[in-house]
């Protein structure tokens, strides 16, 4: 086998320290930007994502004077594969982490689901976040198809028995190998608007090298989509009575990624203070199409550091 | 043929759980326990029951069920009775519906009996699995209310909770405060009774009857039963 071909993007830097802790039993991987003594940020991913995706926007902020704290959620990058997964159990595991900076309020920026459940974690223990920051993380509406009852009782049977059937066959579920084009050319099905030296960058970082090829390290047990009882407008209703400033960041080109939640439903919830920034040009993932201009915004409602 | 020696209690997998899948009465004439026809047709189907919230499967056939015909199998969930333990939490009715699915690729198709929230995954799976589910009994028992019609403020721990065994402490926390709208439920009941083909797809024995239960009971495909005519029912089918 060729040695590891190393690809580098302008701007990227990999994280100065990695270390992990320990959330009740599972090893979760935690990487670090900056300074060890500047005052922590904590900076959450989004599903199917990892930490070292924010390889280009998180020296941003460090560069501002910020220890930028970012960790690969359960089953996600270089942290444990887990038996079960819930966003209840990403928010006691997102608690591990802040727990390991310390008990002092910090200011916590979290993308897309990483944005779900740090505005949970926002809502249920207030007095742990000083300062919150959604990237395209605010899902308001169902994009359910319209379609008759009959025919989504038939449709929701069909995923029900879909989901049934993977998880009949998940304790043998491996990721496929492939070279890094191929692992690049899957992803840019999730990441359309991505550039393909981009995402050839995070599979050398977010892909583990076996003997047959690349691998995504994302816990093959884990599966796009869901269901389950949950309603968009739930994590909405936790918006208006936030104690956090907030700064609501949505990308406004749809993709499939994304919530493609329309502008009013943000501001008829905005809490007092709140500021919403809507980027016209810019799809889901507001902080890799434009890291300058969205890290110009957050470090502005931050504030100086110290 | 007769039941074979083997141990009562089956190992079945999903994904990085053991289940344990207990045979509380023999499978005579279907197969044999554990066989690939175990469970299968006519008065020989299996009646799998699910334990509450905090439970484990009862180690003898309980009196309410003594009238069924057939085998009599229990599954412990996930972090419940012999069933393995994992570690942190995560837990939800769906994947408990899936460990059910897990005794159902073992046992074929079966008629299921729940209890408070072995109740809620009964539905959830008769709603899933219509063609493997030969009628679903809800009857009260804990974590038949679940965590109410839409969430609440979450109280997340900060501090482990201590892991002594099952059942897990994750599982009670996570599975006590579980949101459960009525119309979520509404949906698995249609389900179950416009795809099984069964005039009556779900008995609703329970006494209490929360949000979710009830508008289940004002399904087409419900009927509220005592347990006796529950199974005196299913076993026809």
């Amino acid at each position: 086998m060729p040695p590891d071909e190393v690809v580098t993007h302008p701007g990227a830097r990999a994280p100065e320290r990695t270390r992990t802790v320990d959330a009740h039993g599972v090893r979760i991987a935690v990487h670090e930007w900056g300074d060890a003594g500047d005052p922590p940020l904590a900076l959450a991913h989004g599903g199917f994502d990892f930490a070292r995706t924010f390889d280009v926007f998180a020296p941003l902020l460090a560069e501002a004077g910020w220890r930028v704290v970012s960790w690969d959620q359960r089953g996600h990058g270089d942290s444990d594969h887990a038996a079960l997964y819930s966003w209840e159990a990403d928010v006691r595991d997102t608690v591990t982490v802040l727990d390991s900076l310390g008990r002092d309020p910090l200011p916590v920026v979290g993308h897309s689901k990483g944005g779900a459940v740090t505005l949970q974690l926002a809502a249920s223990l207030p007095h742990r976040v000083s300062r919150l920051v959604n990237l395209d993380g605010l899902p308001s509406r169902r994009n359910w198809p319209d379609v008759p009852d009959h025919q989504r009782t038939k449709m929701l049977a069909g995923d029900l028995a879909s989901w049934l059937d993977h998880r009949r066959g998940a304790a043998e579920a491996v990721r496929k190998p492939g070279t890094i084009d191929e692992l690049a050319a899957r992803r840019a099905r999730m990441n359309p608007r991505l550039s393909r030296e981009w995402l050839r960058y995070l599979v050398t970082v977010g892909a583990r090298h076996d003997p047959d090829g690349w691998r995504w390290k994302i816990d093959p047990s884990l599966r796009l989509g869901g269901f389950g009882p949950w309603r968009p407008e739930w994590a909405m209703a936790r918006l208006p009575g936030l104690t956090a400033p907030l700064l609501a960041v949505v990308g406004m080109q749809p993709e499939q990624m994304g919530w493609a939640t329309p502008p009013v439903d943000v501001e008829i919830s905005l809490p007092s203070g709140g500021r919403l920034e809507l980027m016209d040009d810019v799809g889901h993932f507001v902080h890799i199409e434009q890291p300058r201009r969205v890290a110009d915004l957050v470090l502005d409602f931050l504030g100086d550091p110290r | 043929m007769s039941a074979p020696a083997a141990s009562p209690t089956v190992r079945v997998r999903h994904n990085r759980v053991e289940l344990a899948l207990h045979r509380l009465r023999g499978d005579d004439g279907a197969g044999g326990a554990g066989g690939a026809g175990a469970g299968r047709a006519g008065a020989g189907r299996a009646l799998l029951h699910l334990h509450g919230l905090g439970e484990r499967s009862p180690e003898a056939v309980p009196d309410r069920l003594a009238s069924w015909p057939g085998p009599v199998w229990a599954l412990d969930f996930t972090g419940h009775g012999a069933s393995s333990l994992p570690a942190g939490g995560g837990y939800f009715c769906e994947v408990l519906m899936a460990d059910t699915d897990a005794a159902l690729a073992h046992l074929g198709a079966a008629t299921i009996y729940g209890r408070g929230l072995g109740g809620y995954v009964a539905l959830l799976i008769a709603g899933s699995r219509p063609d493997l589910v030969r009628g679903a009994v809800i009857d009260d028992g804990p974590g038949l209310t679940g965590g109410g019609t839409e969430p609440t403020t979450p109280f997340v721990l900060s501090q482990p909770l201590t892991t002594t065994g099952t059942p897990d402490p994750y599982a009670l926390l996570e599975l006590s405060q579980d949101v459960r709208p009525p119309d979520y439920a509404s949906t698995y009941a249609r389900q179950a009774a416009t795809l099984s083909g069964l005039d009556v797809a779900l008995a609703v024995s329970a006494v209490v009857r929360p949000p979710w239960l009830a508008a289940v009971a004002r399904e087409p495909g419900a009927r509220e039963l005592s347990v006796a005519e529950a199974l005196a029912l299913f076993a026809a089918v």
